[in-house]
């Protein structure tokens, strides 16, 4: 295909993403102005960040007046998954001029990678199909500016004490329930929530990342142990 | 927070986010992931998600409230119940929030 339809089919491809992801991002507007944030600085953030939980997330602790050495390394312990979208799609890249892996890497979302690494594992000519990726991405990013511009008009018009804050938990027990269809997964929330609360008091927000580690341990245990379970049984059987 | 501080902090953010997308693709495209980081990093959504969610709805106020009278709670175990079912992000979200005016409005939360 040519440069031009990689991209076309890319931005069709990413459309069905765009309508599910564009209500998330007018909360994330909305949360960002009633979290004490400027209505720059909020869509600053989804310009410079580009990365939905990771900008729920500091809404919430620059709300809670968080110092900010916490605020950048709650981000990078939410965002370090992007590392494996970025080995997952680098070997498709290798060939690509600096400026492309750049931009590439920049749009490089949840939702684009979904998209973009089912065209890049298909067979046969492969050579054009970072316009493919950069059609999702791009796409994405658009929608992401627009629905938070949105939101950061509509977060304005909201009064304070309405319970905007709430829309997060809210918006987070929606990603979050999804999720839980296998035990590891179960066991990571179930540690993470309770080191959550067990760390509330813990200064500057730390509870956050310690709960984040301490749910991650958990989860790569429980998959450990599932399979010496499993032998067990098979073994009474 | 400073107004200064707030972009320095943006700018960090920005910076720790894109290096985290870029470095395979530039930096160590020979090399693959460990399978533990692989496996490790499988979890941090959900633990993420759960560290925030859990004290949002047992600890509204600062400290562990399981009662009726925690309209968060009983809102939230709603909401989780139809994202359950219906895996629709935007009906739990809705439903969430107007269990919560409709707790509100009854008196029993707060």
């Amino acid at each position: 295909m040519s440069a031009r339809a990689e991209f076309l089919a890319g931005v069709r491809a990413e459309l069905p993403l765009l309508v599910g992801a564009a209500p998330f991002g007018m909360i994330y507007g909305a949360l960002a102005v009633s979290s004490g944030l400027s209505p720059v600085a909020a869509q600053a953030m989804s310009l410079i960040v580009f990365a939905g939980s990771a900008q729920f997330i500091a809404t919430e602790l620059f709300a809670a007046a968080t110092p900010w050495p916490v605020i950048v390394l709650t981000t990078l312990i939410v965002n370090l998954r992007h590392a494996l979208y970025s080995a997952s799609v680098a070997p498709y890249l290798s060939h690509l001029p600096a400026g492309w892996k750049a931009l590439l890497a920049y749009l490089l979302t949840d939702e684009a990678y979904a998209v973009a690494i089912g065209r890049f594992r298909e067979p046969g000519e492969a050579i054009g199909r970072h316009w493919y990726l950069l059609g999702c991405g791009a796409s994405l990013w658009l929608m992401w500016q627009i629905v938070t511009a949105v939101g950061v008009f509509l977060g304005a018009l909201v009064p304070p004490g309405w319970g905007l804050d709430f829309a997060l938990i809210l918006t987070f027990i929606a990603l979050l329930v999804p999720m839980l269809v296998d035990r590891p997964t179960v066991v990571a929330a179930l540690v993470a929530g309770a080191t959550a609360l067990a760390a509330a008091g813990l200064p500057y927000r730390l509870g956050l990342a310690l709960a984040a580690c301490a749910g991650i341990v958990a989860g790569v245990v429980a998959a450990r142990m599932r399979p010496a379970r499993t032998q067990v049984q098979e073994a009474q059987t | 927070m400073s107004i200064e501080l707030v972009w320095v902090t943006l700018a960090l953010m920005g910076l720790v986010t894109f290096l985290t997308r870029l470095s395979f693709i530039v930096a160590w495209s020979r090399i693959s992931v460990p399978p533990l980081a692989h496996e490790a990093l499988r979890y941090v959504p959900a633990a993420v998600l759960a560290a925030i969610v859990v004290p949002g709805l047992l600890m509204p106020e600062g400290q562990i409230d399981i009662s009726l009278g925690n309209g968060r709670l009983l809102a939230g175990l709603l909401a989780a119940l139809v994202a359950w079912r219906t895996r629709s992000s935007l009906l739990t979200i809705v439903v969430g929030g107007a269990a919560l005016v409709a707790l509100r409005l009854a008196g029993l939360d707060g």
